[in-house]
């Protein structure tokens, strides 16, 4: 039987990234390796469209297929984070892939099914499809990660981040079941309605689980010991997808089941506090003594998923849950833009072969390039939340949420937060240094920056600065978004 | 009314002169304000209230009184002649140096101006940074070492103040009236609609003061300051000592007082002792100084410690005193630092030793650097003797032990002050390659005699100033000065949080407010001017 037409509009977005990622994928064959071009500009389309495809369940909200899937402003803030990350992503990694010679087609489709795995995660209103949309962006991204496939280090990556991910899932899985088992439903509405007995023991080791899946995929500590390894071996575009859209995801789907499941609130209050605290430190702490910068970049996603879960902590402590989500998306916003601007930036100075990635190879870049180096500074100050970038209101919302709360417990969050920023402070600002005020040991010559990353660059500086200055749509429409999430 | 001007500048030559030109124009600007600022009125003027932010309400609310009015004078004064002091010295990336210098001046100026605390806490971080960079890339020698402490420090004071800035805006909205609006915010904790737990306005006020005291700096917090101040080039000394420091003593002026009186007047002994410890060991740490620049660095220790305790002596004279003096010392200040660097300039050293009967070669330097330290030491007729005078007055009347001991800090800055004077310029040039050194050219003792025009002006006039000032302190004073209204208000709110345990514990809450209430107002200052 055909679904009904409003249904497919409700899931336009996905529909379009995997028609987009096949028709990819068919052509790829016949495509010669000259014009791959062809098929990246066909996946920043297709990534594009799905964008502008948001507005069709904007037009129609509600469920879909029978409650499992919903379009809502929920879904559709996440959507709107995971398809431009989509873009920016292709966008600045199309002279990448011609640099180090890979094959565009498969790499631009996985990115699109990804994609359309995330869009899934973060529509889902029913654990078994939510399970489909993790599964769909886990193994793209698995394969996305060993796409060095000649570099030893690429594939330690994607074999660690395989395995890992396939427990994390298995964990999810199980507690997607025993949930199943405690409440009768895998639907998060109906579970809302039918947590008779939320002291089930049954439940709460459903959503124990379901906690361990997610917080391994956020790489919140203390399951973050893949995210270095991989973030560092995966190719840097790569990573820049990885560190970003997935985890807005896998945050959208644990708000979603927080928000839901009364249960959940109580129960997974102290694990979020002591996972946001946990990778706080964690983050920070082992970022301080690196040397390579896209390895201490992938130590600070552990740190920002710590504050992210901080505002998740916030809206788990109270029955006004709004702030704390609204400040959770707005920091997730805040945070895509610019780590995955980051990244592809290390993308393109690390040359070919990704060979400069030492943060001494960064010395004197503000001579040699000087937008490189600005926009990098620009991205690493909104990272450490400094006034003027999105970071620092990100940060702000966070410290709200928290406060709003009135409980001792999330005050002390927010000064071990501000204490964290202080931490972080050194190790982002040691790479301006390098950048500014270091004479380059040796002569690295400046490759040209291709316009397709200056143009991903550009939108996502200036995405940074529009949010830290003009923040009031975006969180507003956050807050919005988090109103209708039950 | 005050542009907040950020400077592109992309042709080459003309960078320093177009820099200059907007400091200057900056300037005058500026200087509309003395001349159309009403003297009388306590509250502030020139106010511009924009809304930036919505939900949360953060508002784009500028404005000046009293305390800020000449804070921004002399933010205005020392940018173009900071600039003019770069005007050689500043060989590489001159346009970078310029845009730092007037994006930390936008910085500065929007920290005294801003009467939203979040807009506040946004410029107090936002120039951060080009001070770093000042520091960093046009610094001496271990110029990233320092540059890094100076961040680091300053960060970690103003994390805790943004949460306690949030703090208070949950507070406010718990009153039903959330802002970040800072004269809404002391009207509330005036009359009480706002009214903060003991506890809670302990903490608050130790976030916002300790974020204060290591600008300063306040003694045991001081540790960045010499080497900020030593590995900056010459503007960015004296930018930081002639006006980052005073955002420090602004901001207790600003916050600390009359937002949290009752915890200011706990704590007041404690900073007293601090700020007394500041002024003798900053002085005696200079006068072993080998450096000519170190040591100016910590008689800015010494003579901020004046400021912090003019300030917590709660009284008019000394507080008035505290705001001439935080002017006074950028002025004097920021003219040894601008004296040191021209030394700099000609010799590449900043050591005393390498000195000596430099009055010969360079009598015009040696005379502006000897009004300078004269009126850095409190010579009577120029601007150190006046605000000096004032704090310890002030301080007397209500602390003689105080004042006693803060004027031994006096006694010690003459004696390091001439004590480096005598070894740099009198006697024989001991150095033949001193012999040579060319003295100041018009530039130059420009800059020296518009700050030294001014040390007279403020020595010698200083009610033009202090008349302006008046409204203002006694403004923060009389905030600071409602015991009655802050308890009543909390008396209140218990009562109304207190309906249900029974009238029983209503009934002794009013007893035990006033109890509280009567010994904090007896021993309070009454001002009597």
């Amino acid at each position: 039987m055909f679904p009904p037409l409003q249904d497919l509009y409700r899931i336009a977005p996905e529909l379009v990234l995997c028609g987009f990622g096949l028709v990819i994928m068919l052509l790829a064959p016949v495509v010669p390796r000259a014009k791959q071009g062809v098929l990246t500009a066909l996946a920043i389309g297709g990534a594009g469209l799905a964008l502008g495809a948001t507005q069709l369940p904007m037009w129609y909200p509600g469920p879909a297929y029978s409650g499992v899937f919903r379009a809502d402003d929920y879904s559709l803030f996440v959507h709107w984070i995971v398809c431009g990350v989509a873009v920016l992503a292709i966008l600045g990694s199309a002279r990448y892939l011609h640099r180090e010679s890979y094959d565009a087609g498969e790499f631009c489709a996985l990115i699109l099914f990804a994609t359309a795995g995330m869009g899934v995660m973060a529509g889902a209103q029913e654990l078994v499809t939510a399970f489909i949309g993790l599964e769909m962006s886990s193994i793209s991204s698995y394969i996305l990660a060993s796409y060095k496939r000649d570099a030893p280090r690429s594939n330690e990556a994607a074999m660690k981040y395989f395995l890992l991910g396939s427990f994390a899932t298995a964990f999810f899985l199980y507690g997607v079941a025993l949930t199943y088992g405690a409440t009768g439903t895998t639907r998060l509405d109906l579970m809302a309605k039918s947590s008779s007995a939320p002291a089930d023991t049954l439940l709460k080791l459903g959503l124990g689980f379901i906690f361990v899946g997610l917080a391994f995929k956020v790489a919140a500590a203390p399951f973050q010991f893949w995210t270095p390894d991989v973030y560092e071996g995966a190719p840097a575009p790569v990573t820049a997808l990885l560190s970003t859209g997935p985890k807005a995801a896998a945050f959208a789907l644990l708000l979603r089941i927080l928000a839901n499941v009364e249960a959940a609130g109580a129960l997974w209050f102290w694990a979020l506090w002591a996972a946001a605290a946990l990778s706080m430190f964690a983050g920070n702490l082992a970022a301080l003594v690196q040397t390579s910068v896209k390895r201490m970049l992938a130590y600070s996603s552990i740190a920002h998923a710590g504050y992210i879960l901080a505002a998740i902590a916030a809206a788990a402590a109270t029955e006004q849950y709004e702030s704390g989500i609204a400040a959770a998306l707005f920091y997730l916003v805040t945070y895509a833009l610019v780590k995955l601007g980051a990244f592809l930036i290390v993308a393109q100075l690390g040359g070919a072969g990704e060979r400069h990635m030492e943060i001494e190879d960064f010395a004197g870049l503000a001579r040699r390039q000087p937008a490189m180096a600005a926009c990098l500074s620009l991205f690493l100050l909104s990272l450490l939340g400094l006034p003027v970038t999105a970071g620092f209101l990100g940060k702000f919302y966070v410290f709200n949420a928290a406060l709003e709360t009135n409980q001792s417990a999330l005050i002390w969050l927010a000064v071990l937060l501000g204490l964290n920023s202080v931490i972080a402070a050194y190790y982002y600002l040691r790479v301006i240094v390098v950048m500014y005020m270091r004479e380059p040991k040796q002569e690295i010559i400046a490759e040209p920056v291709p316009w397709t990353l200056s143009l991903a660059l550009w939108i996502a500086s200036a995405g940074t600065v529009y949010a830290g200055l003009f923040p009031a749509r975006i969180i507003g429409f956050a807050a919005k978004a988090a109103l209708n999430l039950r | 009314m005050l542009g907040l001007l950020l400077l592109r500048s992309e042709d080459y030559a003309w960078i320093r002169r177009l820099a200059l030109a907007v400091a200057l124009a900056e300037f005058a600007i500026s200087l509309l304000l003395p001349w159309s600022f009403n003297p009388n009125a306590a509250g502030f003027q020139f106010e511009e209230l924009h809304v930036w932010i919505p939900q949360p309400p953060i508002h784009y609310h500028l404005g000046v009184d009293g305390i800020s009015l000449f804070l921004v004078l002399l933010t205005t004064l020392l940018t173009p002649l900071s600039i003019l002091a770069s005007w050689d010295s500043i060989r590489e990336r001159q346009k970078g140096f310029f845009i730092s210098l007037l994006v930390l001046e936008t910085g500065v100026i929007g920290v005294f101006v801003s009467l939203d605390l979040f807009l506040f806490f946004l410029f107090w971080e936002v120039m951060l940074i080009p001070m770093y960079f000042l520091i960093g890339i046009w610094g001496h020698e271990r110029r990233i070492y320092a540059a890094l402490k100076f961040i680091l420090y300053t960060m970690f004071g103003s994390i805790l103040m943004l949460i306690a800035i949030v703090w208070l805006y949950r507070m406010s909205a718990e009153a039903r009236a959330p802002t970040f609006d800072i004269p809404q915010i002391q009207m509330l904790l005036a009359n009480g609609n706002l009214a903060l737990s003991r506890k809670t306005e302990t903490w608050l006020f130790a976030a916002f003061f300790l974020a204060f005291a290591i600008k300063v700096p306040l003694f045991p917090l001081h540790t960045w300051l010499p080497d900020a101040h030593t590995e900056a080039p010459t503007a960015g000394s004296v930018i930081l000592a002639g006006v980052l420091l005073k955002m420090g003593t602004y901001g207790m002026l600003r916050f600390c007082l009359p937002m949290f009186p009752e915890a200011s007047r706990r704590f007041a002994p404690a900073i007293a002792v601090l700020a007394i410890i500041g002024i003798v060991y900053g002085a005696l740490v200079a006068m072993v100084q080998t450096d000519l620049k170190r040591l100016v660095a910590y008689s800015s220790v010494s003579h901020l410690g004046f400021v912090v305790l003019g300030i917590f002596a709660f009284h008019a004279i000394s507080i008035e005193g505290s705001i001439y003096q935080m002017l006074n010392h950028g002025i004097t200040t920021g003219a040894l630092f601008l004296a040191v660097g021209m030394l700099y300039d000609r010799r590449h050293t900043h050591l005393i030793h390498e000195f000596g009967g430099l009055a010969t070669p360079l009598p015009a330097l040696a005379a502006l650097y000897l009004f300078s330290c004269l009126a850095s030491a409190g010579l009577p007729m120029l601007n150190g003797f006046v605000g000096e005078f004032l704090i310890l007055a002030g301080t007397f009347q209500r602390h003689a032990a105080w004042a006693s001991w803060a004027a031994l800090g006096m006694i010690l800055s003459s004696v390091y002050l001439l004590w480096s004077y005598q070894k740099v310029f009198f006697g024989g040039v001991t150095e033949a390659r001193n012999q040579a050194l060319p003295d100041l050219n018009r530039r130059e003792r420009g800059i020296l005699f518009v700050l030294a025009a001014f040390m007279l002006w403020m020595g010698i006039g200083p009610s033009y100033f202090t008349h302006r000032m008046e409204a203002s302190t006694q403004a923060v004073l009389q905030l600071m000065q409602r015991p009655q209204a802050y308890n009543a208000g909390r008396m209140n709110t218990r009562d109304i949080i207190g309906m249900n345990p029974g009238s029983v514990g209503t009934a002794a809450m009013p007893v035990a407010a006033t109890g509280s209430g009567a010994p904090a107002r007896g021993s309070l200052p009454v001002n009597s001017r």
